[in-house]
């Protein structure tokens, strides 16, 4: 997993909007809505389409939210499902 | 086929062709006070059909056939004809009903603004939409409220009130006997009677409203009133309706809209007489908010 790159989906695809603490997107390639609340959609909005590694996400999300403690191996479980929900592309 | 119904429901029109006669001259007898679809051209089609042919006659079983059927779908005794066809209307607008959000809610009007009441089968939607339309509010519908994307309107489908069980009892004590169809018993559902929108309802069903509020009630609870929040809301939509995934980015648009432009408010209820009064406390202390 170190070495993967992970990138957010084309953000064109997506609609979001917000409803009391949650993200909602629309994912307009899958036709899926999902209910996003915090690290989900800080890391979508960090990882952009340009795509970064766990660590080099890790270091952003700190550094964005001064978070010094950041617990990576959390984070990678949060990318995990994102991946898994289709919004979160690895390579 | 041999006997043919149609009519106009809000803004959806239905044909219903049936081997059988009965079902069709009770549909006729119930719905006589409403349009025909516009042009004579129904929006959907239900078929009321035999098995076999023989089926007609020998212990005849009633298949639920259309433009949108559930191939697993048990057919009913002729008796319960009537049933079939509210069924089958309602199967074409679940699987079918593509220019609204369809929820599956009752929905009542008074001054041009419309209440929302969501929630499990025995919540009791049809009961209380029913009551209110006895006392002054207009009824918009008792199983579907039709959201249109374009406009953030709930449109009427007022068919015929589907009351239930215990429910049937309540309301008769309420309404005039000539305003119920006949009462069909041992249904899959349970004891089933009809009662006929007035005339108002079906006069005016043309014309939506604004939602105002959205009630998710349940019966059998001591007296309780609490906040929904637009989040909660909008989960609990998307499972009470029926097209939110086939209407894609419309229906995430839509149902968006509603929530967040909507109060919610979920309420527990012991007894019929408490709903009515929650539900008119909630509807004047809204007044009172905006």
């Amino acid at each position: 997993m170190a070495d993967l790159l992970f990138r957010s989906v084309r953000v064109e695809t997506l609609r979001i909007d917000w409803l009391d603490d949650f993200t909602l997107i629309y994912h307009r390639a899958s036709g899926i809505t999902h209910l996003l609340n915090a690290p989900a959609p800080e890391i979508l909005a960090t990882l952009g389409e340009a795509g970064m590694t766990l660590a080099e996400l890790t270091d952003n999300l700190s550094a964005e939210f001064d978070l010094p403690d950041l617990d990576a191996g959390a984070l990678a479980a949060r990318l995990d499902e994102l991946v898994a929900a289709g919004l979160v592309i690895a390579a | 086929m041999r006997h043919v119904f149609s009519v106009k429901i809000g803004p959806v029109g239905f044909r219903v062709g049936s081997d059988w006669r009965a079902p069709v001259a009770q549909l006729a007898d119930l719905y006589a006070h409403y349009p025909q679809p516009d042009d004579g051209v129904p929006d959907f089609t239900v078929r009321l059909f035999a098995a076999r042919p023989w089926r007609r006659f020998v212990r005849p079983a009633v298949m639920i056939g259309g433009d949108f059927v559930l191939p697993e779908a048990a057919p009913l005794p002729l008796a319960q004809g009537l049933l079939a066809a509210e069924m089958g209307m309602n199967l074409q607008m679940a699987l079918g009903q593509r220019r609204y959000l369809l929820l599956h809610a009752s929905a009542v009007e008074r001054d041009g603004r419309a209440l929302l009441m969501t929630g499990v089968s025995g919540a009791g939607k049809s009961t209380l939409a029913a009551l209110l339309s006895l006392r002054g509010w207009r009824l918009m519908g008792d199983e579907f409220a039709l959201l249109d994307p374009a406009t953030g309107l709930i449109h009427a489908f007022p068919r015929l009130v589907s009351l239930k069980n215990a429910a049937i009892g309540v309301v008769e004590r309420a309404a005039p006997e000539r305003r119920f169809g006949p009462l069909l018993a041992g249904t899959p559902k349970g004891d089933i009677r009809h009662l006929v929108p007035d005339a108002a309802a079906v006069a005016a069903m043309h014309v939506p409203a604004q939602p105002a509020l959205i009630l998710f009630p349940s019966f059998g609870f001591e007296p309780a009133q609490r906040e929904i929040s637009h989040s909660e809301a909008f989960v609990r939509l998307t499972q009470a309706s029926t097209n939110y995934v086939s209407l894609g980015e419309r229906g995430f648009t839509a149902l968006t809209g509603l929530v967040k432009s909507t109060p919610a408010l979920a309420i527990d209820y012991p007894d019929t007489d408490s709903a009515i009064a929650q539900v008119e406390a909630a509807w004047e202390a809204l007044g009172q908010d905006s």
